[in-house]
């Protein structure tokens, strides 16, 4: 009986692989393909990407990214395990970097101080961003889909209009860049310095502390098991004393927390300040990072590593006189691929796990019947 | 649940009931029938040709049709508009497709309006609706699962005259059921698969309830009845004039729970009768805290939880086994331990603090498996991969485990085979002795008279009736069900000797 439980979980382990390999594979592919009609080697192109990802200033660039896009992929997995698709994740960090960031220039407390109150800061505003969502959602039914995808779009707004001279922001010296007052050096965290290849951002540490959290708070805890049900079932999550609407104001909220912290890294360790060039678009990325982990807190952080290494590594490809377009098309291939391939190894998963245990079951009862026959 | 070796023979022109435990197997074989299920081995053969069915459209090719057991139907269309959804080719969706429902009506004696809107109809007359739409489709052969199930006593026996007039006309019906005093009066042959196979095949001339029975699980038959009243005069749960009204999407305010008031005191079961959908269900999620109701105050042990929260009230000792236990009882793709967890999460074993204590819930979770006769390869498969009689236990014991001091059981042996029922019942039993007071809803009305120590029939939102359950019989409740009877209800002798045809259960 252990040996067929072990043998489920094995297998279920192997089909949780399965898909996320089906769906790189099938990038691959297609990759392949592109490459061939546009008449350039695909070989070629692998081996520059293998060799050029796995150089050491690489690895550091591409662990630095990762750290913001698992903090994306985290928020977004926060509302996937809901059953809620926080697309406003994008804007929630945009407007929670650009507080954060005014405060931080604002501040001329000791490090020790300002650090936490900017991280504070950002965290608040997303989850107050998100939160506007969630209200929406459980006194009014708004779909929290269309409710964020306009605060995106009010967020933009908000941000260009405040990150004017004379308002939140000011013009930069060289004249060409406005942006909000940087951050004194002592509000900067600390960076592993690697050498050669670069710095390595220490953001890194609040990013896996997040994935440890997520992973303990989800599968350990009383409210994460309440979560976990609502996202599963609505109405036994109803029936079993979880007020839902409660739970969906509340995982908004977390959501949008975390949501904060994707600009953190950026703005701590790298740009120190609000510009117009502060990245865009990440909330997106981290939907795709979200679905690629299988909103598993490992399954993020290979997601997000990926994700790094593909945009590292196409860059350089442009140099070797490849199209640019090339990363686009694997991360769109990905992300389709995965969505597919989930759900039909879910499928299969869940018919064959039926299948299995109707047989054990058949073969104990007739083991038993058996048994009867020879006393 | 796994078939093996099943070998049935269904002569053209009868009626052959199939029975069987829950989890026999009887499901999966009428999805190969019908072309939901592949078999990996064996075949089928209709009319003397061997045939595979990959969809249900090949099986309505070669005749064979399908009423489920859950209707469907859409409210908001018509008969007619029912009858030719998915099937316009056939005759059109004007005049002539009229013509021919009119005639299938007629010739089968189904009485069958065309041009009323579903919506009016109640459930016996969508079942045949239902029966229509296969008939309609060209179907010689009819599997019906479990077509009782949802019928009155009266409307089974319009439902039974339905089914000889196909038999006459020719055709061949395949009859799902559990209850073993209908098999007996409606079928020709009845095949009793156990465990996956067939074993044997009956005429029901010359086979008592107890011999069929004795077939399908190799044992004594069990059966409702209660022993000695173990009622006491403290009351647990009492409703006050609990009133519910839900205004729908036409701003038509739809009184759903009517002034409802009953006391059930500590070792009291209390049943209530009635045709689904006449507020059953919001009662009980009244009582659970899943709807607020309007007016009125719900008392438990001397506490008011009239508003109180659902968790606030489990924890207070409500247990509670839905009457969906797919959508309210289970996470399906969760593994059976995490099963265990849903709806006691903030109780011992589940959780010390603001931790869960997966060690002891999983330990738990065993335990309840062999206290319950779940059976399950082991705790870690998701509930979706158990048949329906062994989730049920699993609830079961889920929340008797919690000593509850009210349960609340909707349909608590709703699919479950007649060895887990008895277990089920005994269950309920031993802890009514010990004080467990009950408020049971059931459509088995065989179920609801042997439990029950005070019946009441709901109506309309409205409890219209109450009855002895030491005297009344199922067809005097069914009339009240039907809203013909109302107030105290006496048994009247003439109708007493038919109620012991149905004691076969």
């Amino acid at each position: 009986m252990k040996k067929l439980t072990q043998r489920i979980d094995k297998e279920r382990l192997l089909l949780g692989i399965a898909a996320p390999l089906l769906a790189v594979v099938a990038a691959l592919v297609v990759t392949t393909l592109v490459i061939l009609a546009t008449g350039k080697n695909p070989g070629a192109a692998f081996s520059d990407m293998v060799t050029y990802g796995s150089a050491s200033d690489s690895q550091v660039y591409i662990l630095n990214k990762a750290t913001t896009y698992y903090l994306a992929g985290v928020s977004v997995a926060i509302g996937f395990r809901m059953n809620l698709f926080n697309i406003g994740v994008d804007g929630q960090y945009r407007i929670a970097a650009f507080f954060a960031a005014v405060l931080g220039g604002a501040l001329t407390t000791p490090g020790w101080i300002s650090i936490p109150l900017i991280i504070l800061c950002a965290m608040a505003t997303g989850a107050l961003w998100a939160g506007i969502a969630g209200v929406l959602k459980v006194t009014r039914g708004v779909s929290e889909v269309i409710s964020t995808i306009m605060l995106n779009s009010i967020a933009t707004a908000i941000i260009a209009y405040l990150l004017q001279p004379g308002k939140l922001a000011e013009l930069q010296s060289g004249g060409t860049v406005v942006s909000t007052k940087p951050l004194p050096e002592s509000s900067y965290f600390f960076q592993i310095d690697t050498g050669a290849s670069g710095e390595l951002w220490g953001f890194i540490v609040i990013a896996v502390a997040i994935g440890v959290a997520y992973w303990f708070v989800l599968g350990r805890t009383r409210f994460g098991f309440d979560l976990r049900t609502v996202g599963q079932s609505e109405p036994a999550a109803a029936a079993s004393g979880v007020s839902v609407k409660k739970m969906i104001a509340t995982s908004m909220l977390i959501s949008g927390a975390v949501a904060g912290l994707i600009g953190m890294p950026t703005l701590l360790n790298d740009s120190h300040q609000f510009s117009n060039d502060f990245p865009l678009g990440i909330g997106f990325t981290g939907i795709a990072i979200a679905l690629l982990g299988r909103n598993n807190p490992i399954g993020i952080a290979l997601g997000a590593l990926l994700w790094g290494f593909l945009e590292r590594t196409t860059n350089h490809l442009e140099f070797e006189g490849y199209d640019k377009e090339i990363l686009g098309v694997i991360q769109g291939v990905i992300v389709l691929c995965v969505v597919i391939a989930y759900e039909l190894v879910r499928r299969y998963g869940l018919k064959r796990q039926q299948q299995r245990v109707g047989a054990e079951l058949a073969a104990q009862a007739a083991a038993t019947t058996q048994k009867q026959e020879v006393a | 649940m796994a078939n093996k070796d099943i070998d049935i023979t269904v002569r053209t022109g009868t009626v052959h009931a199939l029975c069987g435990e829950n989890g026999a197997g009887k499901s999966t074989l009428m999805k190969i029938l019908y072309g939901m299920q592949q078999p990996d081995e064996g075949t089928i053969t209709v009319n003397g040709e061997t045939v595979t069915f990959h969809t249900p459209a090949d099986a309505i090719a070669r005749g064979i049709g399908m009423v489920h057991q859950h209707f469907m139907l859409a409210d908001n269309l018509t008969v007619l508009e029912n009858v030719v959804l998915g099937a316009e080719k056939l005759h059109g969706i004007g005049a002539k497709a009229r013509t021919k429902i009119r005639e299938i009506s007629d010739a089968y004696g189904l009485n069958v309006r065309p041009d009323v809107l579903l919506e009016e109809l109640g459930v016996a007359d969508r079942q045949r609706v239902e029966i229509l739409k296969v008939l309609y489709r060209g179907a010689k052969t009819l599997i019906l699962d479990e077509p009782t199930a949802v019928l009155v006593p009266q409307e089974v026996d319009a439902l039974f005259d339905n089914l000889r007039e196909l038999k006459a006309e020719g055709l061949t019906v395949i009859f799902i059921s559990h209850k073993l005093g209908e098999v007996l009066s409606v079928a020709d042959e009845i095949t009793v698969i156990r465990r996956g196979t067939t074993v044997g095949t009956v005429e029901p001339a010359g086979t008592t309830p107890k011999q069929l029975a004795e077939l399908m699980v190799g044992s004594e038959l069990p059966t409702p009845e209660t022993e000695e009243s173990t009622v006491t005069d403290v009351p647990l749960l009492k409703l006050d004039g609990l009133h519910l009204a839900q205004t729908d999407l036409d701003g038509v305010e739809r009184i759903i729970l009517d002034n409802i008031s009953f006391t059930i005191h500590k070792g009291e079961v209390l049943g209530i009768a009635g045709v689904e959908g006449n507020g059953q269900s919001e009662l009980v999620e009244a009582i659970m805290g899943i709807r607020d109701p309007d007016a009125g105050a719900i008392t438990l042990d001397g506490t008011d939880i009239s508003h109180a929260p659902t968790r606030h009230r489990r924890e207070a000792g409500v247990g509670y086994i839905p009457e969906d236990r797919h959508r309210h009882g289970l996470l399906l793709e969760a593994p059976l331990w995490e099963n265990r967890i849903l709806g006691h999460v903030t109780e011992k074993p589940n959780s010390r603090g603001q931790l869960l204590d997966i060690k002891a819930a999983r330990t738990d979770t065993t335990r309840i498996i062999e206290a319950y006769d779940v059976r399950t390869p082991g705790i870690d498969v998701t509930a979706a991969s158990l048949s329906g009689g062994n989730q049920q236990k699993l609830i079961v014991g889920r929340e008797m485990s919690h000593a509850p001091k009210l349960l609340i059981a909707a349909h608590p042996t709703r699919g479950v085979d007649v060895g887990a029922q008895a277990a089920i019942w005994d269950h309920i039993r031993e802890a009514r002795r010990e004080g467990l007071a009950v408020l049971l809803i059931s459509a088995d009305l065989d179920e609801l008279i042997g439990l029950s120590d005070t019946l009441r029939v709901m109506y309309r939102g409205r409890l219209v009736a109450d009855a002895d359950p030491a005297t009344i019989t199922p067809e005097e409740l069914g009339s009240a069900m039907t809203g013909a009877a109302t107030g105290h209800l006496e048994h009247t002798e003439a109708s007493g000797p038919e109620s012991t045809e149905d004691d076969a259960r």
